[in-house]
């Protein structure tokens, strides 16, 4: 990576901001398009370690619903999404269940759970 | 006959923060009706995160949201009815309902507040040309089919329209193994936030089509493709631009419509901007007694703002049971000035406020570093940089009236560009 051109979506502003690698610069980046400094974290975060939150459902036996709405409780990284989805597929729930519940615990060795967004009898 | 202080028809975050607000205010005859199976509404089905960061502090996912204000209505013994179809009201409140266990009910209510939220526009109230297969969903129909009764559309999509719903379906289609072969849009812009095409489109390099629509369908029992358009700046189609794309599913995100028909029912005025009730600082409508907050108002994109105006709903509703809401006398009007689609409350009767006023309003296009101008009469009251303005981000401006010197008139929002 030499550059790379995205949208700051720290605030509704959204800057266009290039991230440039600069060996000189104390963060090894420099960014530019943006008008505040969030904007320069972000778009170091985005090339160096995007993360994002999961949300999907698992299967639900025995509720008025077929499907169990879960996320992943902290941000994983952006490259391990599908993995994440083929582990959440993976799984099978019997009710009750309750908000917060952990669902699959450590998820890809990430440190991150899958909870259930809501409780199901 | 059944009799209750206050009954608030709709079980979503709307109905909810307002049965709990009037209840909160020391009345105890509530009852919330919901034709559902379970409380929450569409908040049921938007399992992504992104909702209550101004109630909360925290990103919480739909359910989340919801399941909190449940909890809380049940805390505070609030008594309602699921499975439960509101068919009819009346000018003096009086509310039909009906369900298999009580069948056919009449209640009394002295105050009624609407929360019935709104549906979405269909294929119909768009008119695309072509045939009538299978295979083509309203984004929201297709939202509750996956996330809710596990059932998965189709394998390969197109969706019209890059409204939030769009986007989020884009990403929730791809996640669960579809191909998302474009998002199409009328407009130069998308209405969506900037967060969600970031998050929801580039994240899976989902193509986003400015400036294009589908012209025709292709498809006799199932949908077997689509033809899509560039369109010119009066949104015609230009000749020589069209190219198929197959799919077995098309998703429509175009758009919502405040759910209005029992509102009318009671004469309810409708503000033909918004889709929904005129209403006053109260939240009540033309009709006295009769209060109405959230989606059957104005189309909310942030749930935050919906519990918000709810509350307020809720807790004057309460007030009017109690008899201390002043009847319309020093009434001043809101008017939507340059730029500005329009301003939710429409009317204000200035002692009633009792802190702040809050005006929700809607710009009619993207700006960018402007002002936005509050007028009382002829008075600037109030002025406000702007760096980003867009039509899809509903805008909020609080007024401390105790701070505005003089007597009060109509009052105007408006944009103005930059050194005017
Ligand atoms: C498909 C869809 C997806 C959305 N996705 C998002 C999103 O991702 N993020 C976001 O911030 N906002 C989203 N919104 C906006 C969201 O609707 C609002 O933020 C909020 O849910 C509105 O709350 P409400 O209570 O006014 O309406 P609703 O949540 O729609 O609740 C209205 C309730 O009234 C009930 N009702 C209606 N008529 C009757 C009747 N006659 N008798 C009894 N009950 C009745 C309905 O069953 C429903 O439960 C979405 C809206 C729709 C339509
Ligand atoms: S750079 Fe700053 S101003 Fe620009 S979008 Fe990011 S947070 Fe907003």
């Amino acid at each position: 990576m030499e550059k790379r051109e995205m949208i700051c979506i720290v605030c509704p502003v959204g800057c266009h901001i290039e991230v440039i690698e600069d060996k000189n610069d104390p963060s090894g980046y420099i960014v530019k398009g943006n008008k505040c400094k969030r904007g320069k974290e972000y778009g170091i975060k985005e090339v160096t370690n995007p993360t994002r939150i999961v949300t999907s459902t698992v299967k639900v036996n025995n509720a008025h619903l077929c499907r169990l709405p879960v996320k992943t409780n902290n941000p994983i990284p952006k490259e391990k999404i599908s993995e994440c989805m083929k582990e959440i597929n993976k799984v099978e729930v019997n009710a009750p269940v309750e908000v917060g519940e952990v669902i699959i615990r450590n998820v890809l060795g990430t440190g991150v759970d899958v909870v259930a967004t809501r409780d199901m009898c | 006959m059944l009799q209750y202080d206050i009954v608030v028809i709709g079980g979503g975050p709307a109905g909810l923060a307002a049965a709990i607000a009037a209840k909160k205010n020391g009345v105890d005859s509530v009852l919330l009706i919901e034709r559902d199976r379970e409380l929450g509404g569409i908040l049921q089905q938007c399992i992504h995160n992104g909702f209550g960061l101004h109630e909360f502090g925290e990103e919480l996912t739909g359910p989340e949201y919801a399941d909190r204000f449940i909890k809380e209505l049940k805390e505070l013994n609030i008594e309602y009815k699921l499975n439960t179809m509101v068919l009819d009201i009346s000018e003096n409140r009086y509310i039909s309902a009906i369900n298999t266990e009580d069948g056919f009910m009449t209640i009394k209510a002295k105050a009624i507040v609407l929360a019935m939220g709104c549906r979405e526009r269909t294929r119909g109230a768009i008119k695309i040309p072509g045939a009538r297969p299978a295979g083509i969903f309203t984004a929201g129909t297709a939202q509750r089919y996956i996330n809710m009764e596990g059932y998965m559309v189709g394998k390969k999509a197109v969706i019209l329209g890059s409204g939030d719903i769009g986007l989020i379906m884009a990403r929730r289609l791809t996640l669960e193994g579809a191909e998302v072969k474009a998002v199409v849009e009328l407009m130069p812009y998308s209405s969506g936030l900037t967060r969600n095409i970031v998050q929801c489109l580039d994240d899976f390099n989902i193509p986003l089509l400015l400036n294009h629509t589908v012209i025709d369908i292709e498809g006799k029992d199932r949908l077997k493709g689509v033809t899509i358009a560039k369109v010119d700046e009066n949104r015609k189609p230009i000749s020589g631009t069209e190219k198929y794309y197959e799919c077995d599913t098309l998703l429509l995100s175009v758009g919502l419509i405040p759910e209005n028909e029992l509102s009318r029912s009671a004469n309810v005025k409708i503000d033909p901007v918004t889709g929904g009730p005129i209403v006053n600082e109260s939240m009540e409508t033309s009709v006295k007694g009769i209060f109405a907050c959230g989606n059957v108002v104005h189309v909310h994109d942030l749930v935050d703002y919906v519990t918000a105006e709810s509350r307020r709903a809720g807790y004057n509703a309460s007030k009017f049971v109690k008899g201390e809401l002043y009847e319309e006398k020093d009434t001043i009007k809101t008017n939507p000035g340059e730029g500005i689609r329009y301003i939710v409350p429409h009317m204000v009767r200035v002692k009633n406020v009792e802190d702040s006023l809050e005006l929700f309003m809607r710009v009619k296009d993207v700006y960018t570093n402007v002002k936005m101008r509050v007028k009382s009469g002829e008075n600037i009251i109030k002025e406000m940089k702007k760096r980003h303005l867009a039509p899809g981000e509903m805008e909020k401006v609080k007024l401390n009236l105790k701070k505005i010197e003089g007597k009060l008139d109509d009052i105007t929002v408006e944009i103005v560009k930059e050194g005017a």
